[in-house]
């Protein structure tokens, strides 16, 4: 299996803090990668990292064998233009914490809006596939809701929606459940296994060990900006060998 | 004693008995004071004005006079340009104060300090008086004119008022761009749309739910504010009425019609304002709120005293 992504040395401060303090993982083509850890670890940093929401300061990084957020010519580093940088983020879809849906649209226009606008796809194509897309999260009779009209949860799943309407080859998750009271965390799962089951590229950041256990393919346990452990999330959720990940692990399981 | 009926209130109903309560609603009798207070301070204010010597007839005699007519329009097509400049340059003056470059940020807001921080009136006065320091006005071989024959009273009052409204519109436009979530940008930007596609079609339709109340209001005193371009002999609504006035002595008289127009005209641009809001509410609420009709029919609903259903009468 080829690399989907790959870090090398990944530095990251926000003025004089260090955030990410060389971060090195490789995430394979088809796997779901489990990024958990304390707040503050860097974790969802990381992620912003890898669609260029955030610039990486020192260290390479590379989504689909090529270079995020720059180009290399000979030596040299070239950043890459906001045009280039979009044309990038079209294949990666990611999931807020905090849904991010455009209050303004309905479900079915939150869906549509990328492919129309950034792809050029015909309305109605883009809209028969968004509504095949709500019907797979389970809200097809939710089409014509404004995002307000919903439940955490069913936003959530619009959210997931609105990010598969581009065809991405990956699939961000940054905290995608945190913001869910608890009876509504469970469709939101549903929907990612799912997704998981189809072969779908994702990166996972989440405080939900369980389903880092079910789902997942690898785990990474980060603290205060590097990885401190990482490899089969049954091996690493049940048997950590690291002392912080000990620690971390008793307090949340 | 009013005709106040019992309503049946099953939240005040306790558990135990179903039977809905019938109870003699509270009186305020101090509303009923009150009210004849008002009335009687009312019914003065009409008897003193009904004892002035006020040629009331004057005023429908001139209402529809040509000349009013024309100043309607002027007022009118005034309000209209000095708005546009004033948006135009308000968005303009906007996107400057937020890029970030220093230059552009830091004239934006010096701009903003001066026309915000000098009275409308002497903004007006300058510009009407500019021909007493520039004799030509010479951009170089594309235009060269007399300062008197460039600067026309019609072209003064559009720049005063306009370059002042085009301080105030920045402020406004700002404030509606910072209202929205960066949530927002992040998450057009992480579908892959660009800079310019997530201003239009994310950032500005919702921060026009917080600019439009503002600028309806703006353009409600922008209507008004024409009325000072008379100093700088412009002929709008207030200077036409002022003129009939004197010709015809009937200055006071004239000096109603004219506050009536704008009474008339302000009228309908609040009920277009609150339909524009109405629009751009879309997905910011459950609900839309209730249409002026919808309103007044809650509101008579409350007066007799019931608990009325429809929101948005706070």
């Amino acid at each position: 299996m080829t690399a989907m992504v790959k870090a090398e040395g990944v530095h990251k401060s926000f003025g004089h803090v260090q955030v990410l303090k060389g971060i090195d993982l490789e995430v394979k083509s088809g796997e779901v990668f489990c990024l958990i850890g304390p707040s503050g670890s860097g974790k969802s940093t990381f992620l912003r990292c890898i669609n260029h929401l955030e610039k990486v300061n020192a260290g390479r990084l590379y989504v689909d064998g090529e270079l995020v957020g720059y180009r290399q010519k000979g030596d040299k580093l070239y950043e890459l233009k906001d045009s280039e940088v979009a044309l990038k983020r079209r294949d990666i879809g990611m999931v807020f914490q905090r849904f991010n849906l455009f209050p303004h649209m309905t479900a079915v226009e939150n869906v549509i809006e990328a492919p129309v606008q950034v792809k050029g796809v015909n309305k109605g194509q883009a809209r028969t596939r968004a509504l095949e897309l709500l019907d797979r999260v389970g809200l097809a009779d939710k089409a014509g809701s404004y995002p307000t009209q919903l439940s955490g949860g069913q936003q959530q799943r619009v959210a997931i929606a609105r990010a598969l309407a581009m065809d991405p080859k990956l699939m961000l998750f940054d905290e995608p459940t945190s913001a869910l009271d608890p009876e509504l965390v469970g469709d939101v799962l549903d929907v990612m296994r799912d997704l998981a089951e189809s072969g779908m590229t994702m990166v996972v950041v989440t405080h939900e060990m369980g389903f880092a256990r079910e789902v997942g393919d690898s785990l990474v346990f980060m603290d205060g900006g590097v990885v401190v452990e990482s490899g089969n999330p049954r091996d690493v959720l049940t048997n950590p060998q690291h002392e912080r990940t000990q620690s971390f692990l008793s307090k949340v399981l | 004693m009013t005709d106040i009926k019992k309503t049946d209130r099953p939240a005040d109903t306790p558990p135990t008995g179903p039977e809905a309560i019938k109870a003699i609603p509270v009186r305020h009798y101090g509303r009923y004071v009150a009210a004849v207070v008002a009335l009687g301070i009312l019914g003065l204010l009409i008897w003193a004005f009904a004892g002035g010597n006020i040629n009331w007839g004057a005023i429908p005699d001139y209402f529809f006079n040509d000349r009013i007519l024309t100043g309607v329009r002027e007022t009118l097509l005034l309000t209209l340009l000095s708005m546009i400049i004033g948006i135009v340059g308000g968005i303009v003056l906007a996107v400057m104060r937020l890029s970030k470059n220093p230059v552009t940020s830091s004239i934006a807001w010096f701009y903003i300090w001066f026309f915000r921080g000098t009275p409308v009136l002497v903004q007006l006065f300058v510009w009407f008086n500019l021909g007493f320091v520039f004799e030509y006005v010479n951009l170089g071989p594309v235009y060269k004119d007399e300062w008197s024959d460039f600067m026309t009273p019609f072209l003064t009052a559009l720049l005063g008022l306009g370059l002042n409204e085009a301080a105030y519109m920045a402020e406004i436009c700002r404030a509606g761009l910072l209202a929205v979530d960066e949530g927002q940008t992040e998450a057009a930007h992480a579908l892959g749309m660009s800079h310019g596609k997530t201003l239009r079609r994310i950032v500005i339709p919702q921060a026009m739910r917080v600019i439009v109340p503002p600028t309806g209001n703006e353009v409600i005193n922008m209507l008004k504010t024409t009325s000072l371009v008379a100093a700088v002999q412009y002929y709008e609504l207030l200077r036409y009425a002022q003129d009939i006035g004197q010709t015809s002595g009937a200055t006071v008289e004239m000096l109603f019609l004219a506050a009536a127009w704008y009474l008339i005209l302000t009228s309908i641009l609040s009920v277009g304002q609150y339909y524009v809001e109405r629009y751009y509410a879309r997905g910011s609420s459950r609900q839309l709120p209730p249409t002026p009709l919808q309103r007044i029919r809650a509101n008579l609903l409350s007066l007799s005293n019931r608990p009325a259903s429809t929101g948005g009468t706070a």
